[in-house]
């Protein structure tokens, strides 16, 4: 075997050493790490207290769903992406749905459109409360977790009287959803609004507005607009940052043109503007305009059968398309080639935690280990939907 | 910008680098030559009237005899798109990187790399990023054969338990 250690030459040629530099320590982070919020890696050099570098190791979620979509029929790969980010499946059906009906050119039900708008809303605010909890546990506030799943499993009580499942749901086909909402359950989301509205005050007055919470957070992992850009940060993670953009806004899809809702941005109420208190509380923000549509949805809602428009048979022409949509992590973008056969040539996933967590190179150094961990927390990362 | 227009500017500048235009299809495309890709995405970018800051996304796949790499991009500040394909032979996979324009490509490429085995020149860390370091093959060809075992344990069904499965 050939020299296979790891202390190359160079480490004893220094010319110059600094008497006080001590040796940098390595340190894993994870794979089996709560705050890694999944099965990811970080390898930290650090300088005492202080990281030099941080390489995120991914893909031990890895389960080849790209490979897998190459041998699907159409409707079959439904049920594949609810399994990448597994906290907001609604909002992973409803984009490839999506993207395959632009494919086909087909135009959906109108109850079916409100009915997707209205779960895809629930399902995002079932994804930051998921947030809400586990940020929380991160930075060492235990409470706000209790609080946050009380009202995530009325909303996946919700789901599962209309989809029958409570965590990968299969509800939006191509074409619409899988049933019409049971009788009553549109009037149970009403109820459950008017329950959660003022539940957002508690949120903040036990974290949000927290002083030992913003000393945590407030001016830590400070992300430029520009870096975010570059790094092709989206969703709240790039709105923390100051940036305006919100694809249900700048490139509108589904129906979400006829909604008024505003797009939240971090303004550095209690630091810097992109620092993680902001990345955090535009998520809270948004639970509120999600609030919002679906009750605009609620008023909108017509009557007619959501299966009208589902396809028998699936047939999608010769062609490709790249389609984004606002999943409660950013840009979830679907590139899907078709050579009119009965499976996708490819389907490639952009998924929006893959490119949040790589800027995390960027900004880790300089930082507390323990600040890391506010950091990556903040990013709101799903490892279902980094390693596909 | 309209795509036709995207597509005129970068004739007029790298003109035999460009090779195809078609707008015939759902989102218009420019096929650019691949040993350009990085001049051409750094005029894309810095260009005052194109600006195309964000970069989507980076899909390699597999075209038969040649392998591709699509790019899509956006502006944050022009609001426009445009798709760049680009087209290498499965002998010699080479591309520019792009990753020094965005860093958004860093992983994406890498992942073009991992999956697909299309190599990008000036990378500075081209390594396997999904799949184990000593992983043999690309997965996501077509003419792809999983190796039978990874460090002694099997990757795929023994024809015995394929029929057990089925039964």
């Amino acid at each position: 075997m050939t020299n296979s250690n790891n202390f190359p030459e160079a480490r004893y040629e220094l010319v110059n050493p600094d008497p006080l530099k001590t040796d940098e320590y390595v340190l894993n982070m994870g794979p089996q790490h709560p705050s890694t919020h999944g099965v990811l890696r970080v390898l930290l050099k650090t300088d005492g207290e202080i990281i030099e570098s941080a390489t995120p190791y991914i893909g031990y979620l890895h389960r080849t769903f790209e490979k897998h979509a190459e041998y699907m029929t159409w409707p079959q790969i439904v049920p594949y992406v609810d399994r990448m980010d597994y906290l907001a499946s609604m909002n992973n059906d409803l984009g490839y749905a999506l993207a395959v009906e632009k494919l086909i050119g087909l135009e959906v039900n109108e109850r079916a459109q409100y009915l997707r708008v209205i779960v895809a809303e629930l399902n995002r605010i079932a994804s930051h409360l998921v947030f809400l909890g586990t940020y929380g546990l991160d930075v060492g506030a235990f409470t706000p977790f209790l609080y946050a799943f009380r009202e995530r499993e009325r909303i996946v009580d919700l789901f599962e009287e209309i989809s029958g499942a409570r965590l990968l749901y299969n509800y939006i086909w191509i074409g619409g959803v899988a049933w019409d909402a049971p009788e009553g359950w549109l009037d149970r989301v009403d109820d459950f609004l008017d329950y959660f509205n003022p539940k957002i005050k508690e949120y903040n007055d036990l974290l949000s507005y927290n002083k030992i919470f913003i000393e945590r957070t407030a001016n830590v992992g400070v992300i430029p607009a520009d870096l975010a850009i570059n790094y092709g940060l989206s969703g709240p993670s790039l709105r923390g940052s100051g940036v305006k953009f919100d694809l249900r806004k700048d490139d509108p899809y589904c129906i979400y043109d006829r909604f008024e809702f505003e797009a939240c941005v971090g303004s550095g109420l209690k630091g810097t503007v992109g620092d993680t208190w902001d990345r955090y509380f535009v998520r809270i923000q948004e639970m509120v305009e999600s609030v919002k549509i679906i009750r605009q949805a609620l008023k909108q809602i017509p009557d007619g059968d959501p299966k009208e428009t589902v396809p028998k048979n699936v047939r999608v022409p010769k062609g490709e398309i790249y389609f984004r949509s606002e999943t409660p992590r950013g840009e979830l973008g679907y590139y899907i080639v078709s050579n009119g056969g009965k499976n996708p040539v490819r389907v490639k996933v952009r998924a929006p935690a893959f490119s949040n967590l790589s800027i995390i190179q960027a900004i880790a150094p300089g930082l507390m280990v323990a600040d890391l961990v506010a950091t990556l927390g903040s990013l709101d990362i799903v490892l279902g939907e980094i390693d596909r | 910008m309209e795509a036709k227009d995207i597509h005129q500017k970068l004739k007029d500048k790298f003109q035999d680098a460009i090779l195809e235009f078609n707008e015939e299809v759902l989102q218009p495309y420019v096929v650019v030559a691949p040993d350009k890709t990085d001049e051409i995405a750094e005029f894309l970018r810095d260009d005052a009237d194109l600006q195309f800051d964000y970069l989507n996304s980076v899909s390699g796949l597999d075209l038969g005899e040649n392998l591709g790499v699509v790019y899509h991009l956006y502006s944050m500040t022009k609001k426009h798109k445009i798709v760049i394909k680009t087209e290498v032979p499965k002998e010699k996979p080479d591309v520019k990187t792009v990753s020094h324009i965005w860093r958004t490509a860093d992983w994406h490429e890498r992942e073009a790399y991992d999956l697909l085995g299309i190599n990008f020149v000036n990378h500075p860390d081209l390594r396997r990023i999904l799949l184990p370091d000593d992983w043999e093959g690309h997965p996501l060809r077509k003419d792809y054969v999983p190796q039978e075992s990874w460090h002694g344990i099997p990757t795929t069904l023994k024809k015995e338990e394929k029929d057990d499965q089925q039964q």
